[in-house]
């Protein structure tokens, strides 16, 4: 198309200009005429296509702020694991950020890094991973996460999944012992521990199962006797002082996070809200030894499920748009997560519910269209042709 | 008093009417000359009745427009015509245009006031057209030809649009303020010359003061002639204003898509409009005087003018004390809705509602980037159309293919582009859009 020559389609839109003191005669402050003009002085100002005004929030803000809001669970996980956590998550994302920046120099597109987006994929991908893993590892998740599903497919806005989840679905299937092998129990700071978790090779000495292992394996007896009762599970839970993945041990900082991204407007209930509820009623009904006697809180508050229904779930770029298609696709999450959860081979589904759903939302943004005000008395010309 | 709205969409961007509120309307003197484009009405441009070097009166015809859609164009001063040329112009690049220079001793004119009750709708129509008068709300449709619907169309309401829901502007609300007798008697010509009872005055609620003032003055005309003026509250949300907006708002009738107000029986005014039409009905005044809000941080001094047609952007910023040194842009109209002038030599037209110099805290020069699917388009847009997908489609070349989404529903108010934090230009795209639909056939 003749108006679009970049692929951001700069030209038509913006004449950036500097106003030049010589375009004013100074202390009077007065315009310039057209005799003026005519002598070769060229209107100096902005011209660009209405609206003039815009709402303050920028999709740099967006990132930053979700990236922001994920400041305290970085922050327990140092507490948690140690400066492991800490290390890993840096490392996932400068390579994040490195690829991005490598592609888009490598596709000729204006390098655009500093939108926050590689940054705040850097820390989901490290959040989703175990601490215990090889440092190399998030770099290798990053090539998959922002090479291969994001800047292959567009860059950002045309990836079909969340690009987190791809990293850490790769790191998954490509290196399996890796990644279910180096879950790290808590850093017991009274005995200054600190040493072990930088040790690259203690990490086959500290291996342990997660939570959701033991339930899948075991049953809730089991989990009930490691961790003293639902009702230290719960708050064990909620405050995440266990093992598990770097960012997810902690339900209640994933929720406040949560919340804080919902005050800014950024995020909706409708998501969260669906994935969760759905997990929590199907569990509640399938999740026990006979119908009706899961545990739903249990399920809710462990595995990644806070973290990705607040956080995966909600990416603007790989979940629908509307409300209605936001709850269909939630729910859609959740089904899937119950479902692998109790018939399928790992004990935790989140990611890869939410991957399946990802495949989904364009079809839902196709089927949940926003009303019409008053349509046409007519269908439109071109439904007739 | 509870405030009506439109059932979806809409934003709520920052006002700045604190600026120009409270400035009672002033009178600017006539400048030195008038540019008056042939075209500040929707329709044809009108054909020049005069020559040049040729001497004319203020309120005198100098542009009609005989077969096609406009409306006459008047001279605003007394003076000597000085050319007939193409001068640059507002929403236009250039248009032809009749350039009058004033006479400095020739006395104001003056009008006599008569009075309109004893003439028949058809001659208060007579007098709206050759008065000029457009739609001063900023599209300048010709309102001769608004006020005469085909007959097929039942017209029961007239809805007057106080609602000014564009940030700045306060021409209308000033006019309500301080002239609202003058406002409610031309609610009671237009409601005359239509053949209808009901008239609909709506006002959005960050104007207390307005809304109190048009209730006084249209419950002490109440009941003359069987007609009634009722004063409605609306919620203050943009666009408010729009046609479609501001008709389900007042009387919960969908005007179709495609469809015009007069489908479901109601005639759209401005307050301006209607000032106007009461000037030519009990005065034989012409439309050559507007009143315009000049604001924003980059003018010395922000006013609310009545000023000549035709007077240039410049002589007004030199009445005003001139610009500061952090001018960006200067838009013509409302910042949602309004073009950025690239030169300061145009006129003030018919249709001119006000005049924003803005400094680069007050307007967004940054430049774009790609959709995030955020949907907040979706959400603002008050027609239920999905902007970013026509974006989509202009940026990938398929522009034509976008008539599905509704493009030709898209009245442009900007409300998805205000909410973007992609920054995209999503009114540009729907207009490119639009272009390539017509052009595709």
């Amino acid at each position: 198309m003749e108006f679009f020559e970049g692929g951001t389609g700069e030209t038509f839109l913006h004449k950036k200009v500097s106003l030049g003191s010589d375009f004013y005669s100074g202390e009077d402050g007065k315009i310039e005429t057209l005799e003026q003009r005519d002598r070769g002085i060229e209107p100096q100002w902005a011209v660009s296509v209405s609206p003039h005004i815009r709402m303050g929030k920028t999709t740099s803000g967006i990132m930053w702020t979700v990236s922001a809001s994920l400041i305290p669970v970085m922050l327990l996980s140092i507490y948690n694991f140690g400066l492991r956590g800490l290390i890993i998550t840096l490392i996932s994302v400068i390579s994040c950020v490195v690829v991005e920046a490598i592609c888009q120099k490598a596709m000729g597109r204006p390098i655009a890094v500093a939108d926050g987006s590689a940054v705040l994929t850097g820390i989901l991908m490290a959040f989703v991973i175990p601490p215990g893993v090889p440092y190399w590892l998030p770099a290798v998740g990053a090539v998959a996460a922002i090479f291969i599903n994001k800047e292959l497919m567009g860059g950002l806005g045309f990836n079909v999944w969340n690009p987190a989840l791809v990293g850490r679905a790769f790191l998954m299937a490509a290196f399996p012992v890796a990644m279910t092998a180096a879950w790290v129990p808590s850093v017991d700071w009274s005995k200054s521990a600190l040493n072990v978790y930088l040790a690259p090779g203690a990490l086959d000495a500290v291996s342990t199962a997660t939570p959701l292992y033991i339930l899948k394996h075991y049953g809730l007896g089991a989990l009930t006797e490691k961790f003293g009762g639902l009702t230290t599970i719960y708050r064990d839970f909620f405050v995440g002082l266990r093992p598990g993945c770097i960012g997810e041990t902690s339900s209640g900082l994933i929720l406040l996070g949560g919340l804080f991204l919902m005050v800014r407007g950024i995020i909706t209930w409708h998501i969260p809200v669906s994935t969760i509820g759905t997990v929590a009623l199907l569990t509640w009904i399938f999740g026990g030894e006979s119908w009706f006697t899961g545990q739903p809180l249990v399920a809710v508050l462990s595995g990644g499920l806070m973290l990705g229904a607040f956080y995966m779930c909600t990416d603007y770029v790989t979940s629908p748009t509307m409300k209605s298609g936001q709850i269909v696709f939630g729910m859609g999450v959740g089904l899937l997560t119950v479902l692998i959860r109790l018939k399928g081979g790992y004990p935790e589904g989140v990611a890869y519910a939410i991957l399946l759903m990802n495949c989904l939302t364009p079809a839902l943004d196709e089927w949940f269209q926003p009303k019409r005000f008053a349509p046409p008395k007519q269908a439109p010309v071109a439904a007739v042709k | 008093m509870a405030g009506s709205t439109f059932p979806k969409g809409g934003v709520h961007p920052e006002e700045h009417k604190e600026l120009t509120e409270h400035l009672a309307i002033e009178e600017m003197p006539a400048p030195a000359e008038v540019v008056l484009p042939l075209s500040m009405h929707f329709g044809a441009p009108a054909k020049p009745v005069v020559k040049k070097k040729q001497e004319v009166q203020e309120g005198e015809v100098i542009a009609t427009v005989e077969k096609a859609l406009g409306a006459t164009i008047h001279s605003s001063v007394t003076g000597v015509v000085k050319a007939i040329e193409p001068r640059p112009h507002p929403t236009m690049v250039r248009c032809e245009a009749v350039v009058i220079e004033t006479n400095p001793e020739a006395p104001p004119r003056k009008y006599e006031p008569e009075d309109w009750r004893k003439l028949t709708g058809e001659q208060l129509l007579a007098r709206v057209k050759d008065a000029g008068i457009v739609g001063l709300g900023g599209a300048g449709f010709p309102t001769h030809v608004k006020l005469s619907p085909p007959p097929t169309a039942k017209v029961d309401t007239l809805v007057l649009n106080g609602a000014e829901c564009e940030p700045y502007l306060t021409t209308d609300h000033r006019i309500m303020l301080e002239q609202p007798e003058k406002v409610v008697e031309g609610v009671q010509i237009l409601l005359k010359v239509l053949g209808i009872k009901r008239g609909i005055i709506g006002i959005e609620l960050n104007k207390p003061d307005a809304i109190n003032a048009m209730n006084k003055a249209a419950q002490k005309s109440s009941g003359s002639d069987g007609a009634t003026v009722q004063v409605q509250g609306m919620v203050v949300k943009y666009p408010q204003g729009s046609e479609k907006q501001l008709i389900y708002s007042l009387t919960q009738r969908s005007v179709p898509g495609g469809g015009l107000p007069f489908d479901v029986g109601v005639i759209v005014q401005n307050i301006s409009t209607a000032l106007a039409i009461y000037e030519a009905a009990t005065l034989n005044k012409p439309l050559y005087e507007k009143i315009a809000t000049f604001s924003g941080r980059a003018i010395k001094r922000q006013a609310n003018l009545k000023v000549k047609v035709g007077t240039l952007l410049s002589d007004v910023v030199a009445y005003l004390g001139g610009t500061t040194d952090d001018l960006l842009k200067i838009v013509s109209g409302g910042p949602m809705m309004g073009f950025a002038v690239s030169n300061i030599d145009v006129p003030v037209v018919k249709t001119t509602s006000g005049v924003l110099f803005l400094n680069k805290d007050e307007t967004d020069t940054d430049t774009f980037g790609p959709c995030i699917h955020c949907g907040w388009c979706l959400e603002a847009c008050p027609m239920g159309l999905l902007p970013k997908e026509v974006a989509i489609y202009v940026e990938a070349g398929k522009g034509h293919l976008t008539e599905k989404f509704g493009v030709f529903e898209c009245f442009e108010c900007g409300c998805c582009a205000y909410v973007c934090p992609a920054k995209r230009p999503l009114v540009q795209f729907a207009r490119l859009a639009k272009i390539a639909i017509k052009k595709h056939g």
